[in-house]
């Protein structure tokens, strides 16, 4: 039986493969050559990764200047001002936390810029003690944005309380003032760094663990699962821990931005994928191009579609939510369930069917295959 | 030729001699390799929680005691190539590297379950017969062997190509390359071929196809002495070919080395001249060991040799059984996994898995996620997140920890999606099963949803 099936299978196969034979052109399109990485990393690097940081530096310096302003005068409406431009910066933050390569990764920016819930002990005590070392691990959670978030919001009862602790005592003014200038020499540091680091980064295109794609794609999908899925939504509704955890919101003391801040890294994911140049004019190589060009056509329409429409699934899922998840928790949970399922529905596309396609493993633990 | 005079049949003692040497010397270098890239540690002594075979949960890693089993495993080796004691140092050889291999499930590899039945084999085979250091304690040479010994090693070999040729006989490996198609488009690095041929679909399906023929008529073209020296040719282009595809590790070079077997003995017997000629400090030993008494018996005589033939022929049959249990069970061969290990089924799938287990409170109906990364590897949750019976062992293993830790009427679920060989992603596991209520057996895992398509073949 299996004999004949694949007696005919091979004659049918010879027929095909003569049928089609060399002088049909398309045999020559597309699929002949390689799909162009180091083009992509050209683009990642130049269209995407350095305007977004030039952007969020730029954001941090107005931040900066307006916790100059509000240090000399702790009044209303510098607190106001202070926390627009708080607000505008950590957005903008929210295009460059993915990118943990290079001199990021090096210093542990990421974990300096955005580790919450904070430690509010440690915190207390660098502020009373006015002595610290922002570069001990121990110290991660007392900085960046969630500590300014505190230092803003949550010192006080209300805006009063608050302008009054900054009034009456320099420790505090000290601390913000300590905290927002490590913000701004770690992003010149990493800033100024791709400088050089570009040329490296475009220039390791090969299929190793070590290489700028396979990481960037790994660091990509790690944040997609981690910082924006797990951080922002899981952790709070309480999907890894059976109760919810409100105090691990994003934003915890200014509250109705969680929303907000979630959106914008969901932008920023969308935008990575798709290779949206960061000034949204114009587009390039990107993970979505590159599936495509493996031309992976799975069921009804190819993967790099459906990936893309399951992220815009999971953004309309998130607009529906309060802007302060803390409301949205204690109002009705299931909401924030159901856009954690929206999103994790990303999470297995991109860590089973994108990496098989690309052929990219996510541990690289080294041993033998068969 | 009746059975019994083939039985009868001798045959030079050389072919055994320079196989042996070669087995025990990739075998003391395999083990040193592992040992020198770290993964004693990393495979063995670090993962707090261990993937065993069914019926083999007692066989685990001994702390830093497995050290030790790898030291008893590379010195037997390099006994066994000198052949010191020859027939105690295979048979520690096969105890230990079993016992490695039995550990973890998660390092499962086709090329190390063909080790352990290899030097099983080699227990009941006079490899020591020439040219052993054996020889020289004795004082005693053997220049013949009973043919059917070398023939089992024949036999062993092409067992694993035919099987892995025939499995090759399927839609997924023939009429759609898979998964080459998605395996050498990423070979883009490799020099001169990588960014043309290795992106071309023809070559595609050509090395698909060409893989199946090799497979099936290797063994054909190794035994027939017109076609020999081109069919060794063959295995030394495939499997260097694969070594520079796939990390494969050292199974080209075992391979290359046992296909030596297939060629007559004065082919061994030129080599083991060659060897004295480069090693002459071999043979000033005999000075020491009293040459005057060197005696050279025609012979080799097996003790028993009834019972051995009758127990290397219940050894083959198993051989012959074991790669078709799957057709025993219902279902895609390729999706289930019942039957798939321990039967030659190599590169013949891209899979990969996502499985998060949720754990739940039967009478609260409470629930969270369990974050893998706590309890496994990551290359032990690569391994698990696909393959039904690891992710089984898991979910007891979760549930025995929820439960211990103080959590009351314990249930485990998983969200699973597995992928294979470029089909989208789909549910691997009935969600809701709960896992801590099932056992591990050899029956059908009725849980495992059914492959959305299918793959006709072998």
């Amino acid at each position: 039986m299996y004999k004949k099936i694949f007696l005919l299978l091979f004659a049918s196969f010879v027929l095909v493969q003569c049928s089609s034979s060399d002088d049909d052109a398309n045999l020559l399109d597309e699929k002949t050559v390689a799909y162009d990485r180091a083009k992509m990393l050209v683009h990642w690097a130049d269209m995407i990764i350095i305007p977004a940081h030039s952007a969020f530096q730029a954001s941090l310096s107005i931040l900066d200047n307006s916790t100059k302003s509000f240090v000399a005068a702790p009044n209303q409406s510098n607190l106001d001002d202070l926390r627009s431009k708080w607000l505008v910066s950590y957005k903008s933050w929210q295009h460059i936390e993915m990118f943990d390569i290079g001199k990021a990764e090096e210093i542990y920016f990421k974990s300096k810029m955005n580790i919450y819930p904070i430690d509010k002990t440690w915190l207390d005590k660098n502020i009373d003690n006015g002595s610290y070392d922002l570069e001990n691990a121990n110290n991660y959670s007392s900085q960046g944005f969630p500590a300014v978030d505190y230092m803003l919001n949550g010192i006080g009862a209300d805006d009063t309380a608050i302008l009054n602790r900054f009034t009456n005592d320099v420790k505090y003014s000290n601390y913000l003032t300590s905290i927002v200038n490590k913000m701004v020499s770690n992003t010149e540091t990493v800033v100024n760094d791709w400088n050089n680091y570009r040329t490296t980064f475009i220039g390791s295109t090969k299929n190793t663990a070590s290489s700028s794609v396979n990481k960037l794609i790994n660091d990509f999908i790690y944040y997609y699962e981690k910082g924006l899925r797990a951080n922002k939504v899981g952790i709070p509704a309480g999907v890894f821990s059976g109760a919810p955890l409100m105090g691990n919101v994003e934003a915890f003391y200014k509250k109705d931005v969680s929303k907000d801040l979630l959106l914008e890294a969901m932008n920023a994911s969308i935008k990575f994928y798709s290779g949206t140049s960061f000034d949204g004019l114009s587009s390039g190589p990107s993970l979505k191009s590159y599936l495509a060009h493996l031309n992976t056509q799975k069921g009804a329409e190819s993967l790099s579609i459906t990936i893309l429409s399951k992220l815009e699934s999971a953004k309309t899922s998130i607009n529906s939510l309060s802007n302060s998840f803390i409301d949205q928790i204690e109002s009705e949970n299931n909401k924030m369930l159901v856009t954690y399922d929206a999103i994790q529905a990303v999470v297995v596309l991109l860590k089973v069917d994108m990496l098989q396609a690309f052929n990219i493993n996510v541990d690289y633990t080294d041993a033998d295959g068969d | 030729m009746n059975i019994l005079t083939y039985f009868n049949k001798k045959s030079s003692s050389a072919p055994l001699a320079v196989f042996r040497i070669g087995f025990g010397f990739l075998m003391c270098y395999s083990i040193i390799r592992f040992w020198v890239k770290g993964w004693i540690e990393t495979l063995y002594i670090q993962p707090n929680f261990h993937f065993s075979y069914y019926g083999f949960g007692w066989v685990k890693p001994l702390d830093n005691y497995t050290y030790i089993l790898f030291v008893v495993c590379g010195l037997s080796a390099f006994l066994v190539a000198i052949g010191l004691k020859y027939r105690l140092s295979i048979f520690i050889f096969f105890l230990s590297f079993t016992y490695i291999e039995l550990m973890d499930k998660t390092t499962y590899l086709n090329h190390y379950y063909f080790i352990s039945i290899l030097s099983f084999l080699m227990v009941f085979i006079p490899a020591n017969a020439t040219f052993s250091l054996d020889n020289l304690i004795k004082g005693k040479d053997y220049k013949k062997v009973p043919t059917w010994t070398i023939d089992s090693l024949k036999l062993i070999l092409s067992i694993v190509y035919v099987f892995s040729g025939l499995a090759k006989l399927n839609s997924d490996w023939l009429l759609k390359a898979m998964p080459l198609k998605i395996w050498l488009p990423s070979k883009f690095d490799l020099p001169l071929i990588g960014e043309n041929l290795m992106q071309l679909e023809w070559v595609h399906y050509a090395m698909s196809w060409g893989g199946m023929f090799y497979d099936l008529l290797i063994p054909f073209l190794l035994l027939y002495k017109r076609t020999r020296v081109f069919g060794f040719i063959l295995v030394v282009f495939f499997h260097i070919f694969t070594r520079v595809l796939f990390p494969i590790g050292m199974f080209p070079y075992i391979m290359i080395m046992g296909s030596l077997i297939f060629f007559e003995s004065e082919f061994h017997i030129k080599v083991l001249n060659f060897v004295k000629r480069i090693i002459p400090a071999f043979f000033s030993l005999k000075n020491i060991f009293n040459v005057d008494k060197f005696e050279i018996i025609e012979i080799f005589k097996i003790k028993k040799e009834k019972l051995v033939i009758c127990i290397v022929s219940i050894f083959f049959i198993i051989q012959f059984l074991i790669p078709m249990r799957n057709l025993l069970y219902p279902g895609e061969l390729f999706w289930n996994e019942q039957g798939y290990r321990f039967s030659w089924r190599v590169m013949l799938m891209e899979k990969k898995g996502y499985s998060v287990f949720k754990i739940v409170d039967q009478k609260k109906g409470t629930f969270f996620y369990v974050n893998n990364e706590d309890f496994l590897t990551s290359f032990q949750e690569k391994q698990m997140s696909f393959q039904p019976d690891f992710i089984l062992e898991y979910a007891q293993y979760l549930g025995d920890i929820y439960s211990s830790k103080g959590h009351d009427n314990v249930q485990v679920f998983v969200d699973s999606y597995v992928a294979l060989n470029g089909r989208l992603s789909q549910r691997y596991i009935d969600e809701k099963i709960d896992l801590y209520k099932e056992k591990e057996s050899f029956k059908h895992k009725k849980w495992i949803l059914p492959l959305n398509d299918e793959i006709k073949g072998l």
